[in-house]
């Protein structure tokens, strides 16, 4: 196999490797949390709904998982009729 | 209730046959087709669909969580960066298959069909609770098998349970079921060392949908996070699925024999080739 790859120059495997070793790095270091981002958000936006109204439809959470960072943003819509009321 | 969408079962018994490729492959031909599509990842505990999507790195939310209400149907969808009718609703890697009832699965297929012309639901291997739900409320269903005597005849009691535990057998409608053969090697059934497409179509009655040749190029797209279809769209696996997504579609496109493989020198030294 390893013969059959040199010969046919197949430059995917790499790619697959790196993906994956990224991918269950996050995995097993997660395995006693794996909520943690839905605690996260739950978290944050109960924060926000003290001071601001909050439509959960309108929440967008996005999340990048890299190999030496991850990012996590969470949009949030704020309607204009929330200012001043509360 | 919008009657325009399609919620599409793929699905095989056995494992290992090219579900979640295909599931992948057939979503990235319909939505490049002009379609809104999403595929749905039913195997609870072991996702795949994310990895051979390339967006594994972007999954936050899942079927799961949609289910039990942890999140909104919008934030557990992961639209694809290359295609935008293309989406993806992944499975949960941490729960068991018992995080999914009936009726919670039936709320969501219901609120996808808002939203899409079609929903692929990637099925898991086997015949439990995770492929029963998968296959539940299909309204057609796509068989995948290769030409290999166990794969068909899990094909075949699969086939069996599509006639018996959908909702749509249970009301006496009618549900299409297509069966797309995948790792065929035309050479070696030439041969006699494989079963032809006849053979297998005799034995399991139902119509083709297309031929997929078994094939490095699959690989290779499964490596780069990528449906073939957009990664090597000239390869002839991808054409055979941008083929199977225009049969369904509705498109009268003949299934086109297989072409046979380089001998073992070509193999070797020449594959790229035979792709270009």
């Amino acid at each position: 196999m390893s013969l059959l790859n040199f010969f046919t120059r197949n430059r995917s495997a790499p790619v697959a490797r790196d993906r994956l070793q990224v991918l269950l790095a996050h995995e097993r270091a997660l395995s006693g949390r794996p909520d943690l981002v839905a605690v996260l958000q739950q978290e944050i936006l109960a924060v926000i709904a003290k001071h601001v109204p909050i439509d959960r439809d309108k929440v967008v959470v996005k999340l990048d998982r890299g190999a030496q960072v991850s990012t996590l943003a969470i949009d949030i819509e704020m309607p204009h009729e929330a200012r001043g009321r509360r | 209730m919008c009657c325009m969408s399609k919620v599409m079962v793929v699905t095989s018994g056995k494992g290992g046959v090219g579900k979640t490729t295909s599931s992948a492959s057939l979503g990235a031909a319909l939505a490049q087709a002009g379609q809104n599509v999403v595929v749905v990842d039913f195997d609870v505990g072991l996702r795949n669909l994310d990895l051979v999507m390339g967006a594994e790195r972007r999954v936050v939310f899942d079927l799961v969580n949609v289910v039990q209400g942890d999140a909104k149907l919008p934030q557990a969808l992961i639209r694809d960066k290359r295609i935008e009718t293309l989406s993806l609703l992944p499975a949960s890697q941490t729960r068991d298959k018992d995080a999914l009832t009936e009726e919670g699965v039936a709320r969501v297929i219901d609120e996808l069909r808002e939203r899409f012309d079609w929903i692929i639901c990637d099925s898991p291997a086997g015949i439990e609770k995770g492929a029963m739900l998968a296959m539940r409320f299909a309204d057609l269903a796509v068989v995948v098998a290769n030409p290999e005597v166990s794969s068909v005849r899990d094909s075949d009691r699969i086939i069996g349970m599509l006639d018996s535990k959908t909702q749509r057998a249970e009301n006496g409608d009618r549900l299409e079921k297509h069966l797309l053969l995948t790792r065929y090697d035309a050479g070696r059934a030439a041969r006699g060392e494989m079963m032809k497409v006849e053979d297998v179509l005799e034995i399991l009655a139902i119509p083709l949908l297309g031929i997929v040749v078994e094939s490095p190029d699959v690989l290779t797209a499964s490596n780069m996070g990528s449906p073939i279809t957009l990664h090597n769209p000239a390869s002839a696996a991808a054409r055979a699925y941008t083929d199977a997504a225009r049969r369904l579609l509705g498109e009268d496109v003949a299934v086109s024999a297989p072409p046979q493989r380089q001998g073992f020198i070509s193999r070797l030294f020449g594959r790229k080739a035979a792709a270009a």
